[in-house]
């Protein structure tokens, strides 16, 4: 083995870092547009992304992950040009504009030999809080109840709060997940588990073979059909949000995603397109 | 050694009045500057972001307070020290054995050619990347852990699936030691007739534990920092493990799981756990430095 001499090595080095430094200025006359926030979004947002630059030759659309709150704090911050919020605005961010690209309901997950068909509010409450720890007592199987919760910070988690008027530290979790893949996994592989994702996702899921099933809310289905309606009571609407009213490419790229020519795409996400409803 | 004879006898346009070897010298000078500057750097880095926390939350109340929800104003940070600590441990407890069983067995026990396969596996092992130990712990293995003790994803499983990440660190950094054993405390230990196990336990381990312990080390470093292993089958709950089969979160995924979505005193919180996850590692690497001292002494 022979080893390059040092001074090779500097040169290989310098004509590295020279050929990026030169291939740098080629970009910057491209336009580029930053999105950020929540993972419930990114995938649908990486695919009008994709097409709109199909449409656009000349644009890049860098779309990142990161929840719903850093969405928000990145367009404050002006780190990107557009925030993704997979919830309605707090009253607090309301100086922010908020444009709905489309619904989607967070629904109750179990596995699908779980024999239990729905369960009250009282007693989705009683078992994220720990009072119900056997499936027997909500008319199932004699087995311990595994209670998947979402970690900190996520709108899932705020939505799924707020619905159950619940603090975080009253819920007695056995399992914590990030996103909503991985909660489906989780439950997928645990026949007493119940959990709660993006109906989206749980939906696709579930159509794709994974042994899992969505229960109904307050006696509603959870389905993309109930949430298009309005009649599932945990839904929220999708937003693309900016810092001042949007304009130039921002402006087109939130305009296209509410257009009609998109809906193909949010319905293969499982997700309800907005003005169909 | 020929490529540094080349260097010394080539006339270098470059360095025709400086020696090469001055040049090399500040150059080397210069890297290992540097590498020792990026972990006081990084040292730095992670008091400045955990500052905005430490400045009005007491130290104490990152071991104190009742449980962690920094949604509430709540930090403590202990269950997950432990939890660091109890998967670290148990996974070395695991894997320390089996890895020096598998560097011996390749080094004095396999034929030549089962030893080669036997070491490229394990090399292979190592090559894994660790979000795929993940799913595959995920997928397989907490579910049967499930079906003998709910809820599966635990600290068990944590400690497993970091068996399996350590054991190629220990076992190829052993195997290394064993080979730099001198061929002459082989051949003498032969020449006494002692017992092929008589040799190893004898003359063989005793030449090489400084070279194992700091394949520990090393393997115990990696088995503190892992993130994405540990938070898909560890299940995250911020708790006190009170058995094997009770879900804990470790340090490393505590920011994997919660920094995307921090903001505030909840992001300078998890910049504190790193700053935690950073001093055990020192204290770690300083144990293992004052071990090797005593050792030798």
């Amino acid at each position: 083995m022979k080893i390059l001499p040092a001074t090779q090595y500097v040169m290989f080095v310098a004509a590295l870092l020279w050929g990026l430094g030169w291939g740098q200025p080629g970009n910057a006359a491209s336009q580029k547009l930053v999105l950020t926030g929540a993972s419930t979004i990114a995938p649908l947002a990486g695919e009008l992304a994709r097409r709109f630059e199909l449409l656009h030759p000349g644009t890049r659309i860098d779309v990142q992950t990161g929840g719903s709150a850093r969405g928000i704090n990145d367009v404050r911050n002006g780190i990107a040009d557009i925030g993704m919020v997979s919830r309605a605005l707090k009253p607090e961010e309301k100086d922010l504009h908020a444009y709905t690209i489309a619904l989607d309901g967070v629904g109750i997950i179990l596995h699908a030999s779980n024999r239990v068909t729905a369960l009250s509010r009282q007693q989705v409450i009683g078992i994220y809080t720990g009072k119900i720890v056997n499936w027997k007592v909500a008319g199932g199987q004699d087995a311990p109840i595994t209670v998947v919760n979402k970690a900190e910070g996520r709108s899932t988690l705020e939505l799924f709060l707020d619905y159950l008027k619940l603090k975080n530290s009253d819920i007695k979790p056995h399992v914590i997940i990030g996103d909503n893949l991985q909660g489906v996994k989780t439950v997928a592989g645990n026949p007493n588990a119940i959990g709660y994702v993006s109906i989206g996702t749980a939906e696709y899921e579930a159509a794709h073979g994974t042994p899992i099933k969505l229960l109904p809310l307050d006696g509603i289905t959870a389905s993309a059909a109930s949430v298009r309606n309005g009649a599932f009571p945990l839904s929220r609407p999708l937003n693309l949000v900016t810092r001042a009213a949007p304009k130039g490419l921002a402006r087109d790229f939130i305009e296209f995603a509410r257009s009609e020519q998109v809906h193909d795409l949010v319905e293969a996400q499982y997700f309800v397109p907005v003005g169909v409803r | 050694m020929i490529w540094s004879k080349h260097n010394i006898s080539s006339p270098s346009a470059s360095a025709d009045t400086v020696s090469p070897d001055t040049v090399m010298r500040y150059v080397l000078r210069g890297a290992a500057g540097i590498a020792a500057m990026l972990v006081l750097l990084i040292l730095w880095f992670l008091v400045f972001e955990s500052w905005p926390a430490l400045r009005h939350i007491s130290l104490e109340r990152f071991l104190t307070d009742p449980s962690w929800h920094p949604g509430e104003g709540m930090y403590n940070l202990a269950p997950m020290v432990s939890g660091t600590l109890y998967a670290a441990g148990g996974a070395l407890l695991l894997a320390t054995p089996l890895g020096i069983a598998s560097a011996l067995f390749i080094a004095y026990y396999a034929s030549p050619r089962g030893a080669g396969v036997y070491r490229r596996l394990v090399e292979l092992l190592a090559g894994i990347p660790s979000v795929v130990f993940g799913f595959w712990g995920l997928t397989t293995l907490v579910p049967l852990i499930n079906q003998l003790h709910p809820p599966g994803a635990s600290l068990l499983a944590g400690i497993l699936i970091l068996t399996l990440m350590i054991l190629p660190t220990i076992a190829l950094t052993a195997h290394a030691a064993l080979q730099a054993v001198p061929g002459e405390y082989l051949r003498a230990a032969a020449a006494l007739g002692l017992s092929r196990w008589g040799m190893i336990r004898g003359v063989v381990l005793p030449a090489v534990k400084t070279g194992i312990v700091a394949g520990i080390m090393l393997a115990a470093g990696r088995a503190i920092g892992e993130t994405m292993a540990v938070l898909m089958v560890a299940g995250n709950v911020v708790q006190h493990a009170g058995s094997l089969f009770d879900p804990v979160r470790a340090l490393a995924a505590n920011i994997a799981l919660e920094m995307a979505y921090a903001m505030n005193d909840h992001r300078a919180a998890l910049f504190v756990s790193g700053l935690m996850l950073m001093l055990l590692v020192m204290a770690l690497s300083g144990v293992a430095g004052w071990l090797g001292r005593n050792r030798r002494a």
